[in-house]
């Protein structure tokens, strides 16, 4: 490099200083401030120790990125260039043996490891699902969903009153809840097809609310906020109860001791087997003219008219898919708890889908995967620092936009090889 | 020679404004008819107009002896109309490739190997950038790829809209070789264009439009030779 690499220390120390009186401010009131009773009490060490963090670290930071590393990193990053990139038509994924490594270890996890883990990891493969569903109606389709909470709440609760009303078990309810998911996002899909943007967020936001509020208040057959319990699913007809009234359970038919943990691995076998069939779905789709047309769709809407495409049909498709995986995932959640009510499915939990889905990078199967693992599994790890989760969600949030905006994983293409007999 | 669309007294409304005044023109089967005016004179209107964006407020448009003025988008395109709108408007974080495969979506998938093959050759720029990003690609290249894509649903009657904005003159004049060539092949070709000289020369026929009005018709060369079009449209020299 031409110009000569010197730490520039005074603009350093005035942009420390900048974030240290930012940090005042915010930190001031938030944590300065100790509500006792009616009075309150002032707690300046805790103010001034976390502005000197702010201040040395951003002192660092300005330090670093101005060292010859730095500068590397920076431009690295300010490249992130629009789009996806297309990979050579020969480009072998490293996924073909990854994915039987997956496959092996996801298969060995309810052997081996604790109760607890299992149910962590269920939770986990729950958000995939809601991960992939929401991101054929975001991350391929472009259209911005608020209300996917929804979907996830008729999957569950139909799960729940289906057993209570219909004598539906577990596996007659998950196709039904899903069709019924799926039907749900057409009635939701009519009504804002013309709509973009803004405008479709505050309609879906509005469908989210108004599936919750009447969860809530339709008591009579939700039981309102009392919620209602969930059957667990049968392994051709032997419970994982401890003893059931009808027919033998699962432990007195193996001669087994009963154990709690029996149901779980067993949800966490089938849910496994479900997410990778959505997994393999979804990603046959995305090859497939449908899939196309979502993205194109996404691109550009006149230039989708101009070629005569049967928007209704592309934009109910996408929500209908993306609804019945969240419906899927509600049945598996409901199955899981034993027992579901409307507290579960507030606004918060829309936010965290979309969330995993602009963590992973919109459209990015794989991203969504490890998002949605993140954004569950590592909130249980920390369980003691519970109280700053929504704070931790914040960080991760804004340290992605700077660093990563595209998401986890960067949606790459295929290129086309030259056939047979091509011009080359 | 037959006729393949026609518009018949065409009104288009804009909530209370009139873009459209009882518009008629025909295009038979063979011809390369073009449509010159000035910005805002209802060109764009007209040509989407046939795709029922906006749809016209009274009058026919005749394509193949049926009115498709009601009809929807997917069944104009379903029946051997493909357009290449206004701007390009390529996909740009597709690949050529994925573009010109868009372009099969009102005919299905049967031929789009051949098809492909087929523009490749007509375009040998994109064969290059197959496998590229289309918003990489320069303006002379998109436009190129925007007509392949609509030529891949194999239609009888490609509308072009203003195939020229916005390029290099020497480029514009390799697009309408390209178009030459699209022609001679047995295409009939609806042209909407600013570009009146280049136009005027590769068509057949041409129309005249001010206001919203077809103000002048005749054959290319007339119109390229009236004193009028040229005080207009063609700087008078």
């Amino acid at each position: 490099m031409s110009q000569s690499v010197g730490i520039n220390f005074k603009k350093s120390s005035i942009d420390a200083l900048v974030a240290g009186f930012l940090a005042l401010i915010l930190f001031g009131p938030i944590v300065g401030v100790l509500l006792d009773g009616y009075g309150f009490s002032a707690e300046f060490g805790r103010v001034a120790w976390m502005v000197a963090i702010v201040v040395v670290g951003r002192f660092v930071m300005s330090c670093f990125f101005q060292t010859e590393k730095g500068v590397a990193m920076a431009f690295r990053y300010a490249n992130n260039d629009e789009g996806a990139t297309v990979l050579s038509p020969n480009h072998k994924s490293k996924m073909v043996w990854i994915i039987p490594l997956v496959i092996l270890v996801g298969l060995l996890v309810p052997f081996v490891a604790s109760k607890y883990v299992l149910t962590v990891v269920i939770l986990g493969l729950i958000y995939v699902l809601l991960g992939l569903g929401l991101n054929i109606v975001v991350g391929l389709a472009g259209l911005l969903d608020l209300g996917f909470v929804g979907f996830y709440a008729i999957g569950a609760y139909g799960l729940a009153l289906g057993y209570e009303n219909l004598g539906l078990g577990f596996w007659s309810m998950l196709p039904i809840a899903a069709l019924l998911a799926a039907f749900a996002g057409a009635i939701l899909g009519f009504p804002v097809l013309r709509m973009h943007g803004d405008y479709l967020a505050i309609v879906t936001l509005g469908f989210g609310e108004i599936i919750r509020l009447i969860l809530t208040n339709w008591a009579s057959f939700t039981h309102g906020p009392n919620g209602v319990s969930a059957p667990l699913p049968t392994l051709f007809g032997l419970e994982f109860k401890r003893r059931s009234k009808d027919g033998e359970t699962f432990h007195e038919f193996f001669n087994l001791p009963y154990d709690s943990a029996y149901k779980y691995m067993f949800i966490y076998l089938i849910l496994f087997a479900v997410v990778w069939a959505v997994l393999f779905i979804k990603h046959r789709l995305v090859k497939m003219p449908i899939g196309r047309a979502w993205e194109a769709l996404r691109e550009d809407e006149v230039a989708c008219r101009s070629l005569g495409l049967n928007h209704v049909l592309v934009k109910l498709s996408a929500f209908m898919l993306g609804a019945s995986t969240g419906g899927l995932a509600g049945v598996f959640f409901a199955t899981y708890q034993g027992f579901v009510n409307p507290s579960s499915f507030t606004f918060f939990e829309s936010a965290l889908i979309l969330a995993i889905v602009v963590l992973g990078g919109m459209g990015s199967t794989l991203g969504v995967v490890i998002a949605a693992f993140c954004l569950t599994v590592l909130p249980e790890m920390l369980r003691e620092f519970a109280e700053y989760r929504v704070l931790m969600f914040g960080i991760l949030m804004v340290v992605m936009m700077i660093w990563k905006p595209r998401g986890i994983v960067r949606v790459t293409r295929t290129g086309f090889a030259a056939r047979k007999g091509a011009v080359k | 020679m037959t006729s393949l669309m026609e518009f018949k007294e065409v009104d288009v409304h804009y909530g209370p404004i009139q873009a459209l005044k009882k518009v008629s023109l025909t295009v038979n089967e063979g011809e390369i008819v073009t449509l010159i005016g000035a910005n805002g004179a209802g060109k764009s209107t007209l040509l989407m107009s046939i795709f029922g964006q906006p749809r016209i407020s009274s009058g026919e448009i005749i394509y193949r002896g049926e009115d498709i003025s009601q009809k929807s988008a997917h069944y104009v395109a379903s029946n051997g109309l493909a357009q290449s709108p206004e701007g390009r408007r390529i996909f740009p974080s597709m690949s050529v490739e994925e573009n010109l495969l868009m372009g099969t979506i009102p005919i299905g998938m049967d031929h789009a190997e051949e098809d492909m093959q087929r523009m490749f050759e007509l375009f040998p720029r994109l064969l290059e950038r197959r496998n590229q990003r289309a918003s990489t690609m320069s303006g002379g290249e998109q436009q190129m790829l925007a007509i392949g894509r609509a030529l891949m649903s194999r239609p009888k009657l490609l509308l072009l809209d203003e195939p020229s904005l916005g390029l290099a003159p020497i480029i514009v004049k390799q697009i309408f070789q390209i178009l030459r060539d699209v022609a001679s092949s047995g295409m009939t070709i609806f042209l909407v264009e600013q570009n009146a000289n280049h136009a005027l020369k590769l068509a057949n026929r041409g129309y005249v439009m001010v206001n919203g009005e077809i103000r002048m018709t005749g054959s290319g060369q007339e119109l390229l030779v009236n004193p009028e079009v040229r005080e207009a449209y063609l700087g008078g020299h």
